[in-house]
């Protein structure tokens, strides 16, 4: 009766509902059906991935459709090797960030099909997407990418998107 | 327009991976009543509370603030929680100091805390999001990569950021409020360590601790007054800047970031910063991983891009090595890391500096620190420039 009670676990339990809005409705549209999709600046010309309707540089809507390639480069990585709660893929796993051809907007992907020891920056990469009875609207639909046995793309092509 | 202010009283707990004895209502309590008895005060002189903290996810106690409020004396006083990710202990201290500055009030406590033992910071931090890959591993892997591109463009050597990780431990033996304290750190044991998010060994990383910090902003009458009751000089603030930028745009350099910059030459423009490497006596700056000693370097403006690895090869940013602009005195973030306050840590420590009251950490005649913090993907900054002389 007389310790302190110093921890009680309490677990909690979260489920939300995303509205994912008119323009990642679009990108997830995309990949509902196995395609990336890019949105255009139309005053600074950038494409945006995974765009969230708007240039953050410009504030302008970003209206224009670009259909991007299944190609990309990475541009810089990680090696993740930690281990936590709720994770679902098997550690070490490379984590990297990947610009896809035409793109002005790098993002997070999983890269596989290659020794962790082999991966680098400028590697060139191609989607490899879930089973077509598998493709949903949701960045799920990609397993991974993997290299395209392409040479390494210059620094210089990708130095601004690391 | 802007009244003089100054730090005036300074309270942290001693920063640790479990404080099972106090709730975080008893913890940052611990911290406020330090402070207040630093500057001669008791709840009772208070005229307003600044709280600040990182994700509500992290504990899962949503607006904290609410709860704290009887413990932190601030009932039937204003009541302002501040939250800008990492960096939100010092952008708690510049909204405390901005109430001060303004001339709204005399004396506001400010405090900011994370009790990690209560939370799993890892996890809120790895959510996964329907429209993008459930990749990201805490806050880690996602600086990893930004930190390699610093590697590649800089051309630094491999070990840059274990000397770091060692210099930063070997400040904190000097302080006993720093959460790690290991007497045989090495290089050799930074290498040895295990490699969590290549290139990040895990002595490269903060550590996860419970802890709080408070401080007290005083008017320049306030601080008379503390400086006649107690004998302790004040800490003036001589200049404060907060910058956001957005998380994601085309060409956005995560390495160097804009808003760093911007937030820098705002700072240095008001405090009369010409040359910071030789204006400064000392700095504490937001350092979660090894290598972003270096990239804040060039960031801040100490060195010429593409230099910052120079500095800390050389040795100029160790207290140990007698270095000209020692930084981190205090252990820094990889020795302490309790998310809400290691930013207001940062700022505290440049005011324990300036006061002269940093005992074994004390840089020899310090008159002049920056404090530095940074958060979210490195989109929130915020400094300032504290001085034993006064603006």
């Amino acid at each position: 009766m007389t310790e302190p009670v110093t921890m009680m676990a309490a677990t909690t339990r979260l489920d939300y509902v995303f509205t994912a809005g008119v323009a990642q409705s679009k990108n997830l549209h995309g990949l509902e059906e196995g395609k990336f999709i890019g949105q255009r600046c139309p005053k600074c010309k950038k494409v945006y991935t995974l765009s969230r309707g708007s240039c953050p540089v410009d504030g302008l809507p970003t209206d224009e459709i670009v259909e991007l390639p299944n190609t990309g480069t990475v541009t810089t990585y990680c090696v993740v090797n930690v281990p936590f709660a709720g994770q679902s893929i098997e550690i070490p796993y490379i984590c990297a960030q990947i610009l896809l051809d035409g793109a002005n907007l790098s993002f997070m992907g999983l890269i596989q099909e290659i020794p962790i020891d082999q991966i680098r920056m400028g590697l060139r990469v191609e989607a490899v997407w879930v089973e077509p009875d598998e493709l949903g609207p949701t960045m799920a639909s990609v397993k991974y990418f993997r290299p395209s046995g392409e040479p390494d793309a210059e620094f210089d092509s990708y130095k601004e998107y690391l | 327009m802007s009244e003089r202010c100054a730090v005036i009283g300074i309270g942290q707990t001693v920063a640790k991976s479990k404080r099972e004895d106090v709730s975080i209502a008893g913890l940052v309590r611990e911290a406020a009543v330090m402070a207040l008895e630093d500057a001669g005060l008791s709840f009772a002189d208070i005229d307003a509370v600044v709280v600040g903290k990182a994700p509500d996810m992290f504990e899962g106690v949503m607006m904290p603030e609410l709860y704290l409020a009887a413990a932190l004396g601030a009932v039937g006083k204003p009541m302002f929680r501040v939250h800008t990710a990492g960096s939100v202990g010092g952008s708690t201290a510049i909204v405390a100091a901005h109430l001060v500055a303004s001339g709204i009030h005399q004396r506001v406590l400010t405090v900011a805390f994370e009790k990690q033992s209560d939370s799993d910071a890892m996890w809120a931090l790895s959510v996964p999001q329907p429209f993008s890959s459930p990749l990201l591993a805490g806050a880690g892997g996602y600086f990893a990569p930004i930190i390699r591109a610093y590697m590649h463009r800089s051309g630094a050597p491999r070990d840059t950021g274990m000397k770091v990780a060692v210099k930063d431990r070997l400040h904190a033996l000097k302080n006993p409020y720093a959460h790690l304290h290991l007497p045989d750190i090495s290089l050799k044991m930074v290498e040895d360590s295990i490699m969590l998010w290549d290139p990040l060994h895990y002595l490269e990383a903060c550590p996860s601790s419970d802890g709080a910090a408070a401080m007290i902003i005083g008017s320049e009458k306030a601080a008379a007054q503390a400086t006649s009751d107690t004998g302790r000089p004040p800490a003036w603030i001589h200049g404060m800047a907060m910058r956001s930028e957005p998380t994601m745009f085309a060409g956005r350099d995560q390495v160097n970031p804009q808003a760093g910059r911007d937030c820098a030459a705002d700072l240095y423009r008001q405090a009369g910063i010409s040359d910071p490497r030789a204006d400064f006596d000392m700095a504490e700056v937001y350092v979660p991983f090894s290598w972003y000693e270096p990239m804040w370097l060039e960031n801040l403006g100490f060195c010429a891009e593409g230099d910052g690895w120079k500095l800390t090869e050389a040795g100029a940013t160790s207290m140990i090595e007698g270095g000209d602009i020692p930084w981190n005195c205090s252990g820094g973030v990889l020795s302490s890391n309790p998310i809400g306050a290691s930013g207001m840590l940062r700022f505290l420590e440049t005011a324990l500096q300036v006061r002269g009251m940093a005992g074994e950490h004390q840089v020899a005649d310090a008159r002049r620190a920056l404090g530095q913090a940074y958060g979210g993907g490195s989109q929130f900054f915020a400094m300032w420039v504290v001085a034993a002389d006064k603006p």
